[in-house]
């Protein structure tokens, strides 16, 4: 497949994007608006799966969408269009004019004051273009390499959902009536393999692993990441049940990611003001074990959760959460932090329609000292935890309760795979129990977690 | 409320030439595409060989509104439009869009899926057959184009319901969320289908607060529908007092228990057992790829003889429900289950030809951006004999569940997981406590087994049920009568001295 028309064509609407949003921005105040705030995507996509070898799909496409949020007063309302065409885009602006007539009078609604806006300047290493400079079959060939690695690695790896090589890149502009607009592009490339064991009874197992990078040559080798999904993949085989037991749990990176994501939910600031999360009015208090120290940084060159600005037009940056256990800020958008009384943390996240939310930059919790084998050494009988199944968190009550599967921990080691348990507990006391902290801290994407231990949880089973 | 007997549809004559319906033609009729234009791309679509090609145009435009503080905070309205083109080769498929309808865009998008394919030219069938299709949603004006300040008036009756409930109801969020799909099918073998699927909820989530405890309510429902179905089948009130009542009742909830167990769901949403325990492992994809637990087992008992388990994409209103799929095939009802031997599984056109069965109609897709593949509709299981009293007298401890927030599956282990949002202590018999939310893990091909009563009350869910599979997203329905599991995981966190039930 060839991915040269679709590089031309982003190349020429680039220069057409920023003067399409701050017109858009000027036809919203032309009609009547007090206020307007335009974002404009354009993003290009190449995915390619193979399975057991074979070609299963190739998909090639870009796409682009339009989106308008506007006030009248303190009235807010917004549309969207994927369609660019005069009539379409005139109507768009219409009914944004029009829908703000008929919400209701927020006083704490807007958006940003001028002195607040601005972009980081800088290179971000957030885009390169070698995620497409791959020839189509060499694509092919690295999905199927990825795959191959899994299927060759164990006999027992006998069948595959494939692997993938995914590449896609995204244009973004934002512009407002205070006269800020801003732009950047940002690319992504991925490799993954789906292995499937079957033991020697039938029983069938499924793992996964994957690497993902913003530049082809950070991409880890197709052979290492299929070796990685087939012992994944494998150290399942043979899973069984287990008693019911209250045991240290210890949570591999990939699910201890979760219970960051928890915190997250806790101190965004759309769920403090409401009183949605057992988290609000809580900064200055200790929510969480001394070691834990969590910080959201959308700065860093090159990360995933790394843009010039958030989705407000104001310059991202570093904030610590939690320091030492304690809370020391909340993640908020202009909006949350009016209601409460701050500043905003620039973690606004915008789609194409509605009001902003709030989503992370690169968000994580600081690695301590211990190796991952360090803290499962310690443990005489505990579970290892390689997969939740679940969206069990109640961030109101910090009720917690998810189906899980893993390893069991006996004597310090990892001795064999079990399935169809839950753990549960309450995450005010899981924060509080977070007792080790491991070393192996990783960016697989916006959100990163390394190992941890968390003591107190009852393990349901037989 | 139930009730496929109604005969609200109505059958069109069987097949005729498209050139000669004089119905209104959506993307004819507004981006003046023509029978012409299908047989161009289609042929774009196959220079380069291929077995089949397919055209999907899709426009979607959608509204929502929000009100939290007793404020309309946000309302928005927007459009998507594009067209999606599937070639297929064996078992491969190219897959390429536009969200620009011009057609060079379509032609370009046209000739990269082809590139799937490696051969000579193919010529798609000269003419397009217009399958007979029924009417399930006949909605004379779509909710999308309704006045704006009806669905104001929604929002805002739902907020002061929930308020007036209980002084203790402290915050309330309602929204509300229409759209209106038009779509067009045309395949290389001269498929041809449109249809113009409205879809409409409601949702009320409550958080209600005493002194050092809080609690979370939350209800919504739905369907193809317009808009009067919220003035008068249910009304703000009737979403908004569901969620105040169970934000309240949660205030009170003790610890749940935690470990096999006697387990009692009640009717509606807790269907969502069956689209997770047995419905996803039943897609045609999984079994022809031989990764799902349920791979080689039709035939086989999965379940115990009072299961019987359908999906159902012809149900009037439905959520869940579609007049075709979204490869231009007319849905049905397929038995997945039948008296617990497994009869079949939900296929799409790619899956029903490799693997040689018929094609189901269950061939959906989120978006012009995604590649169709099978998915659910409405899944449920019929009713049994037992009343739902006799079901709780017959539990000596267990639990009894009523509200679900969601839930998860592995199709290739079988694992799976729903979280129960409402749930009750069973103690002699009799229905005691209410508990905290808690996950139950199952295995699905054998929970079915172990089904040993099922009642004669059942009722579909109110029209909220949004299911994903890799990363795609569909509307769709659940349903289940009250039945009683003998054993199934509770993931509780109740110590031995709060409940008996550690062992």
């Amino acid at each position: 497949m060839s991915s040269t028309q679709l590089e031309t064509r982003s190349q020429q609407l680039e220069t057409d994007l920023r003067d399409l949003a701050q017109d858009i921005v000027r036809r919203a105040m032309a009609g009547g608006a007090t206020a307007a705030e335009c974002v404009v995507r354009e993003g290009d996509e190449f995915s390619t799966l193979v399975r057991l070898g074979q070609v299963e799909t190739l998909k090639e496409s870009g796409s682009k969408a339009i989106g308008l949020r506007v006030f009248h007063g303190q009235r807010a309302a917004s549309t969207y269009s994927s369609d660019f065409s005069r009539d379409s885009l005139d109507r768009m602006v219409k009914s944004a004019l029009e829908l703000a007539k008929l919400t209701s009078e927020d006083p704490f609604s807007g958006i940003p004051e001028p002195s607040q806006l601005g972009s980081l300047s800088g290179d971000l290493d957030l885009y390169s273009a070698d995620v497409y400079s791959l020839p189509g079959e060499e694509r092919i060939s690295y999905a199927r390499r990825t795959e191959k690695a899994a299927l060759d690695y164990d006999i027992r790896i006998k069948n595959s959902e494939g692997g993938s090589f995914d590449a896609a890149t995204g244009h973004k502009v934002l512009a407002n009536s205070h006269g800020f607009v801003g732009e950047y592009r940002r690319s992504y490339c991925s490799i993954a393999a789906v292995p499937i064991a079957q033991s020697d009874s039938g029983a069938m197992q499924r793992d996964y692993w994957f690497s993902v990078a913003r530049s082809l040559n950070r991409l880890e080798s197709p052979e290492h990441v299929g070796k990685v999904a087939a012992q994944r993949t494998l150290r399942r085989l043979g899973a069984r049940k287990v008693k019911t037991a209250q045991v240290p749990i210890v949570l591999d990176p990939m699910v201890a990611n979760s219970i960051l994501d928890h915190i997250f939910e806790g101190v965004n600031g759309d769920s403090v003001y409401r009183g949605a999360s057992f988290l609000a009015g809580k900064v200055g208090q200790k929510i969480a074990a001394d070691k834990v120290n969590v910080i959201d940084d959308g700065t860093m060159p090159g990360g995933f959760g790394t843009s010039p600005f958030d989705g407000e037009g104001i310059p991202t940056r570093r904030t610590v959460v939690i320091e030492n256990g304690v809370l020391k800020s909340y993640l908020l958008n202009t909006y949350t932090a009016k209601k409460l009384g701050l500043h905003t943390t620039a973690n606004a996240s915008r789609g194409l329609a509605g009001t902003p939310g709030i989503g992370p930059g690169n968000y994580f919790l600081q690695p301590g000292t211990k190796t991952p084998q360090e803290i499962i050494a310690a443990i005489p009988q505990g579970l290892y935890v390689t997969e939740f199944l679940g969206h069990g968190a109640n961030l109101v009550t910090g009720d917690y309760s998810r189906g899980a599967s893993g390893l069991w921990i006996s004597g310090g080691e990892l001795a064999y795979p079990v399935e169809e348990i839950t753990v549960a507990g309450n995450l005010k006391e899981i924060f509080l129990n977070i007792s080790e902290i491991g070393n192996d801290l990783e960016f697989r994407g916006s959100v990163a977690c390394p190992t941890i231990r968390i003591d107190g949880l009852t393990v349901g089973g037989e | 409320m139930w009730d496929n007997d109604n005969n609200r549809w109505e059958l069109f004559p069987t097949r005729r030439h498209l050139i000669n319906v004089d119905k209104n033609r959506f993307f004819f009729d507004h981006y003046g595409l023509t029978e012409r234009d299908l047989e161009h791309y289609l042929a774009a679509a196959l220079s380069a060989g291929g077995d089949y090609a397919d055209l999907y145009f899709e426009y979607l435009s959608s509204t929502s509104l929000m009100v939290d503080e007793s404020m309309v905070k946000s309302a928005s309205q927007g459009i998507s439009a594009g067209c999606g083109i599937r070639v297929i080769s064996g078992e491969r498929t190219g897959y390429a869009y536009t969200d620009d309808l011009a057609p060079h865009r379509i032609l370009h998008a046209a000739r990269t899926a082809a590139l799937i394919a490696s051969g000579p030219a193919k010529t798609p069938t000269v003419g397009f057959q217009e399958r007979a299709a029924r009417s399930l949603y006949p909605v004379t004006l779509p909710s999308v184009d309704a006045e704006i300040t009806a669905k104001v008036e929604l929002v805002m009756r739902a907020d002061q319901s929930a308020r007036a409930y209980d002084p203790r109801i402290k915050e309330v969020r309602a929204s509300y969320a229409d759209e209106l799909r038009s779509i067009l099918v045309a395949g290389s073998d001269g498929t041809f289908a449109e249809d113009s699927q409205p879809l409409a909820r409601m949702n009320v989530s409550c958080i209600a607060k005493t002194e050092g405890n809080s609690a979370r309510g939350s209800s919504g429902g739905g369907g193809r529908v317009a808009l009067d179905f919220f003035f008068g089948e249910k009304t703000p009130e009737y979403f908004a007092k569901e969620s105040a009542r169970q934000a309240i009742l949660q205030l009170d909830a003790r610890e749940a228990p935690a470990g096999e167990m006697e387990v009692v769901l009640g009717p509606g949403w807790p269907g969502v057992l069956l689209h997770e325990a047995v419905g996803h492992g039943l897609e045609a994809d999984f079994n022809r790829k031989q990764t799902s637990a349920f791979a080689g087992l039709i035939g086989k008992r999965v379940a115990s003889e009072k299961c019987t388990v359908v999906d159902n994409g012809t149900m009037p209103w439905r959520r869940g429900s579609l007049n075709v799929d979204d490869e231009g095939q007319p849905t049905q009802e397929t038995v997945l289950i039948e008296n617990g031997v497994l009869k079949g599984y939900l296929s799409d056109k790619l899956s029903a030809r490799l693997m040689g069965v018929s094609d189901t109609g269950n061939g959906r897709r989120e978006s012009y951006e995604h590649i169709p593949m099978p998915r659910m509709t409405n899944t449920y299981m019929l009713p049994g004999d037992d009343a739902p009293e006799d079901i709780i007298h017959s539990v000596k401890r267990g639990v009894y569940a009523v509200n679900f927030g969601g839930g998860q599956v592995d199709i290739t282990n079988g694992k799976f997981v729903f979280s129960a949002s409402e749930a009750y202590l069973i103690e002699d018999g009799q229905i005691t406590a209410p508990i905290k939310g808690a996950t139950l893990i199952g295995n699905g091909p054998d929970v079915l087994t172990r089904v040993s009563m099922v009642g004669n009350d059942l009722k579909l869910d109110e029209g909220v049920g949004t299911c994903g599979k890799d990363g795609q997203a569909v509307p769709v329905g659940v349903g289940i009568p009250t039945i009683k599991v003998d054993r199934l995981t509770v993931g509780g966190t109740a110590k031995k001295d709060v409940g008996r039930f550690m062992q």
